[in-house]
């Protein structure tokens, strides 16, 4: 290998974490090559002559002597076409590619390039030589996947008029255009590489307003995340937190979905790598897997490779989001990524803080999230893209006052409060209604009304209030009984139900159910609240509330949820029958108390 | 690597020895530690630096001393070895034959500690297994290559319930017969002696492979435990292809004997005082569940972990339920009302049920049928809750119904012999028998074509 620089010796194992001395000038967060077998490492401490290396493999066998080199570059991730679709391991190594070399286990010292140098791509150039382009500027395209057109941009650092640049079919190595004269003239390929825990520079930072729709009705209509913005789901196990996650890697309309999944199940990733072929975007056509990018590091993979997986997996939303794409990445779980910075602080015998946590925490989780964002890109013209992050947190026994998720509350706007309770009713998405918050909804409501209509916000905030009354009259209910409320109250009661039971549970193995587009909410929503004033209109009207339940377009309601995309005029017609059922009533109610007035009169 | 032996041991501290002027000595080498009695035990290099070598005995360090003992370095990892004559035996905590058979000839040598699996390289688990158990079968289903751990307290049964489950497993339509690695981790004796009596008297003993640490053994073998007996299940299971059931008990030995070496090494504890890295440790045990591409074998990994004072949120049972896919929960009331298995069905969980169940797996009506015996226990739950309150009669007349189905799922669906085996058919028939106690408007989860097949 030919970047190899100073060879050092090992002084110390333990764990993940290796000491080194007698490196040639290492510097900080520098790749390192440990071993005979050259497992990646990367410094993360100098003392001295010693440097503190975590290594991304497991360590058994190693021990002191046995020699260290270093690369003299950071540890960084390889942009370019054929991210698409890919599966890589923290550190973005292929892991369908290990499987063919290495078969069925993870072995040790695999080396293995984030993106194929084999494989062609067809390079359609649109500037032409002579051009003057800056950085960002888009060179040229590549259609990556029927989806995606992957933008070829200039280079950190390279700018100038175009010297020669070339369409056809080309591997990522190969040049395709010279930029630049004398020189400063470079030679530009369809790969660059950037080191993954420097942010991708931009023009400037917008702030978010369009809403990321995901098909969740409690998350589109309750508590939205903008298009840029940052979320979190906080939740004990068994909550249903893989499960909003995979929800919205599926529907989101992004397009592009990182889904990284760090420190968690095998399976998982592998329902992911099952499913996603097979779904179809409903905004594409397409399966969803054309627009995915993949980052695994199970919880039985290195921990190093853990604490590297997030950053990797923003970086290359980062790349996606300078093309002008709006890119969504999840997180599953951050908490496990804070578990394996805390072993390797251990390790380090840094001074820990809360919970043996490292004082750092709160710090690294907030310049994590601070990297989502809408932003103009770097380049001579106008372009915009987004990186909406949504983290999961697994707070130990569900306790949020727990510091991994205090520090990320402090920073995300987005809060999906998830509760096991709602999970044992089989209330899912088991996201608390009492307890989340989004501080998106006001600049997200705006673009409701162009998209869907104005009365949206009205609508959602009755329901809410609804919510709010119910959790009030519950505690009545609790201490003296149901018989204790007014008819006015039971309706509340009941309004409250049905908006819990037919608009916020979702069912996510539904075929239907699994994805309700922004229109669709609103009029669920409506025809929940058209029942609920009708509702209120009959009891003013002296009608006994068990007789407005009893109409039978009441179960229709309850069913509504599974209206099809396709005949949502439905809608229409059955808050028509509602309305009328209810005016009957009304009438019926009045034609009786005339009858009753009649022989008084008599 | 030759064997080197040093006796420059300096410090011995709990269950670690500093061995002083060591060459070569390599992390997570296996060690021999000669006792100055003449006995031998095993040990391995948790740490190296320079010269120092800090190492955990697996036998503990009764009676070694600073100036006799001698460490042998073995210079590879610890290994089992294994062959098909694993089948039928039993061996101690690190893997050692004890019972009166002879030493295993082995077709191969693995190291304890396994690879990861590739993500890419697993196949999900999908074939429903059939335990007999309503309480299992009907709403938390076991899949063939899941791992469910039954989270237990003291005095509950859940030995009997993983014997049971062993018994009766069988992969629905494959007629696959399960082998059983069973690992005991600080158990007493008399709990042994159960699943050794259980094998032997259903024969399940031909193909059983038991791997026994008890509470009077040293505690510190018991972190090598687990691994020994997942290593043997991965040879049964990808290389022999056969269906193995792991059963793993008990997990919070485990856990303690790990929190033991860590305060030894003056660690920062993370949660009540186990290691930051308890995650990633039981991750590198339960993940070692599940199927691979194109092989025909897999491993289903039943853990037992006794929940000290029943806390769900106890760090162990915590981070398994994060780790694991759902959980099986005992119920102490559940036990005093004589109710056997004691399955507490509200929070257990089977994350890997949709997939598992439906048709041409278990039946098309499985999946909404248990939503809504679910979803009528938990309101059956909560009337009664309320009754307790405010009485029977502040109940609504819906509510007084659903109060009985609670009570009466508790008593037929949950409740069942211990050597009861009902097929799934009859498992969903009582569920569909139950929902009539409730009024047929009630039942929004379930479709109208399938109240009209199963109801009527």
């Amino acid at each position: 290998m030919a970047e190899e620089q100073g060879k050092g010796r090992i002084i110390k194992v333990s764990g993940p974490l290796v000491v080194a001395a007698g490196l040639d000038d290492p510097r900080m967060y520098d790749l390192v090559r440990v071993g005979r077998e050259r497992l990646m490492g990367e410094v993360i401490e100098l003392r001295g002559d010693e440097a503190s290396v975590q290594v991304y493999e497991e360590t058994g066998g190693l021990g002191p002597g046995d020699p260290v080199f270093t690369t003299g570059m950071p540890l960084s991730v390889e942009l370019g076409p054929g991210l698409i679709e890919s599966i890589y391991d923290g550190v973005q190594r292929p892991l369908n590619l290990l499987f063919d070399k290495a078969g069925n286990y993870i072995t040790r010292g695999m080396e293995m390039p984030g993106l194929s140098r084999d494989k062609k791509w067809e390079f359609v150039p649109i500037v032409k030589a002579g051009d003057e382009v800056v950085e960002g500027d888009i060179l040229g395209t590549v259609q990556e996947s029927p989806v995606l057109e992957h933008r070829i941009m200039v280079p950190a650092g390279v700018g100038g008029r175009v010297q020669d640049i070339k369409g056809g079919s080309y591997t990522v190595t190969d040049v395709i255009a010279t930029v630049g004269e004398g020189s400063d003239a470079a030679q530009v390929t369809m790969m660059q590489k950037w080191p993954v825990r420097r942010g991708r520079p931009f023009k400037k930072k917008l702030a978010p307003y369009a809403p990321l729709t995901t098909g969740q009705r409690v998350i589109d209509t309750f508590f939205p995340v903008a298009k840029g913005g940052t979320a979190c789901v906080p939740g004990p196990f068994g909550s249903g937190k893989t499960v909003i996650q995979h929800q919205i890697a599926k529907w989101a309309d992004a397009d592009v979905i990182l889904f990284i999944g760090c420190g968690e199940r095998g399976n998982e990733m592998t329902e992911v790598l099952i499913e996603f072929p097979e779904l179809i975007d409903p905004h594409s056509g397409e399966p969803l897997m054309k627009r995915t990018v993949l980052i695994a590091n199970t919880s039985n993979m290195p921990v190093a490779a853990r604490e590297a997986s997030v950053y990797t997996g923003i970086t290359i939303a980062e790349y996606f989001r300078d093309m002008g794409y709006q890119v969504a990445l999840q997180a599953d779980s951050t908490s496990r990524w804070a578990e394996a910075m805390r072993e390797i602080s251990g390790r380090l015998e840094e001074m820990p803080g809360e919970e043996g946590y490292p004082a750092y925490l709160g710090t690294r989780i907030a310049a994590f999230y601070e990297r989502a964002g809408l932003v103009q890109c770097k380049c001579s013209g106008e372009r915009v893209g987004s990186v909406t992050v949504v983290g999961a947190v697994s707070p130990p026994g569900g306790d949020l006052s727990e510091p991994v998720t205090q520090a990320t509350l402090r920073v995300v706007k987005v809060f999906w409060g998830l509760e096991d309770k709602l999970a044992f009713r089989r209330h899912f998405p088991a996201i608390n209604w009492l307890i989340s918050y989004s501080l998106y909804i006001n600049k997200v409501s705006e673009m409701w009304a162009e998209l869907v209509d104005p009365s949206f916000k009205e609508l959602r905030d009755l329901a809410m209030s609804l919510l709010q009354q119910e959790s009030e009259l519950e505690e009545i209910v609790r201490l003296i009984g149901v018989e204790a409320l007014s008819s006015r109250e039971r309706l509340v009661m009941e309004g409250a139900k049905s908006v819990r039971e037919d608009f916020l549970q979702q069912n996510a193995f539904d075929d239907v159910d699994t994805f309700t587009s922004l229109e669709k909410q609103f009029l669920l929503l409506r025809l929940i609240m058209t029942f609920y004033e009708e509702a209120g209109k009959a009891i003013a009207a002296d009608v006994e509330i068990g007789d407005v339940l009893a109409i039978p377009e009441c179960e229709e309601i309850a069913h509504a949820k599974f209206i099809s995309e396709e005949n949502l005029n439905e809608f229409d017609v059955l808050e028509r029958k509602v309305t009328e059922a209810i005016g009957g009533l009304i009438e019926r109610k009045a034609e009786e108390e005339a009858e009753e007035k009649v022989p008084e009169g008599a | 690597m030759p064997i080197r032996e040093y006796m420059t041991v300096r410090d011995i501290v709990g269950p670690l020895l500093l061995v002083e002027r060591v060459q070569e000595a390599k992390y997570d080498e296996l060690v021999e530690i000669e006792f100055p009695d003449g006995s031998v035990g095993l040990g391995n290099v948790l740490e190296v630096e320079g010269d120092k070598a800090l190492i955990q005995s697996f036998e503990g360090t009764r009676g070694l001393d600073v100036s006799n003992t001698r460490v042998r370095f073995r210079g590879r990892g610890m290994e089992l070895a294994v062959s098909r004559d694993i089948l039928g035996r039993v061996f101690d905590g690190l893997g050692r034959p004890m019972d009166d058979g002879p030493e295993i000839i082995p077709d191969e040598r693995i190291n304890i500690n396994g690879s990861p699996i590739n993500p890419f390289a697993r196949d999900y688990p999908t074939d429903f297994i059939q335990t007999g158990m309503s309480a299992i079968d009907g709403l938390n289903p076991l899949v063939r290559g899941q791992k469910l751990p039954i989270f237990s307290g003291a005095g509950l049964p859940h030995s009997r319930l993983a014997a049971q489950i062993a018994r009766q497993s069988t992969v629905l339509g494959a007629e696959m017969e399960f082998s059983v690695v069973f690992a005991a981790m600080g158990i007493t004796f008399e709990d042994a002696d159960f699943f050794m009596q259980e094998f032997r008297s259903t024969a399940a003993i031909e193909r059983s492979v038991l791997f026994i640490n008890l509470a009077d053994d040293p505690a510190v073998e018991r972190i090598a435990t687990p691994r020994v007996a997942l290593t043997a299940a991965e040879y049964l299971a990808f290389e022999l292809g056969m269906q193995v059931l792991v059963i793993l008990t008990d997990m919070t030995y485990y856990c303690e004997a790990l929190r033991e070496v860590s305060a030894a090494r003056k660690e920062v504890p993370g949660r009540r005082g186990y290691p930051g890295y308890l995650y990633t440790d039981l991750a590198t045990i339960y993940e070692r569940a599940g199927r691979i591409k194109g092989e025909s074998g897999s491993i289903t990994q039943i853990p037992i972990l006794s929940m000290p004072e029943d806390d769900k949120t106890h760090p162990i049972p915590d981070l398994t339920g994060y780790i694991t896919e759902g959980q099986i929960i005992l119920s102490r009331e559940l036990h005093r009302e004589g109710i056997y298995p004691p399955i507490d069905v509200l929070p257990s969980l089977s994350r890997l049920k949709e997939n598992g169940i439906g048709e041409g797996k278990t039946r098309e009506d499985h999946s909404d049928l248990s939503n809504q015996l679910f979803s009528a226990y938990a309101r059956g739950k909560e009337a009664k809750e309320l009754a307790v309150i405010l009485g029977e009669a502040a109940l609504t007349e819906e509510d007084k119904l659903y109060a009985r189905f609670s009570d009466e799922f508790e008593d037929r669906f949950v409740r069942q012999g211990e050597f009861e085996d009902r097929t799934i058919e009859e498992t969903l028939a009582l569920g569909w028998e139950l929902l009539k106690i409730l009024p047929r408007a009630e039942l929004k989860r379930v479709k109208k074509d399938q109240i009209e097949k199963y109801m009527e």
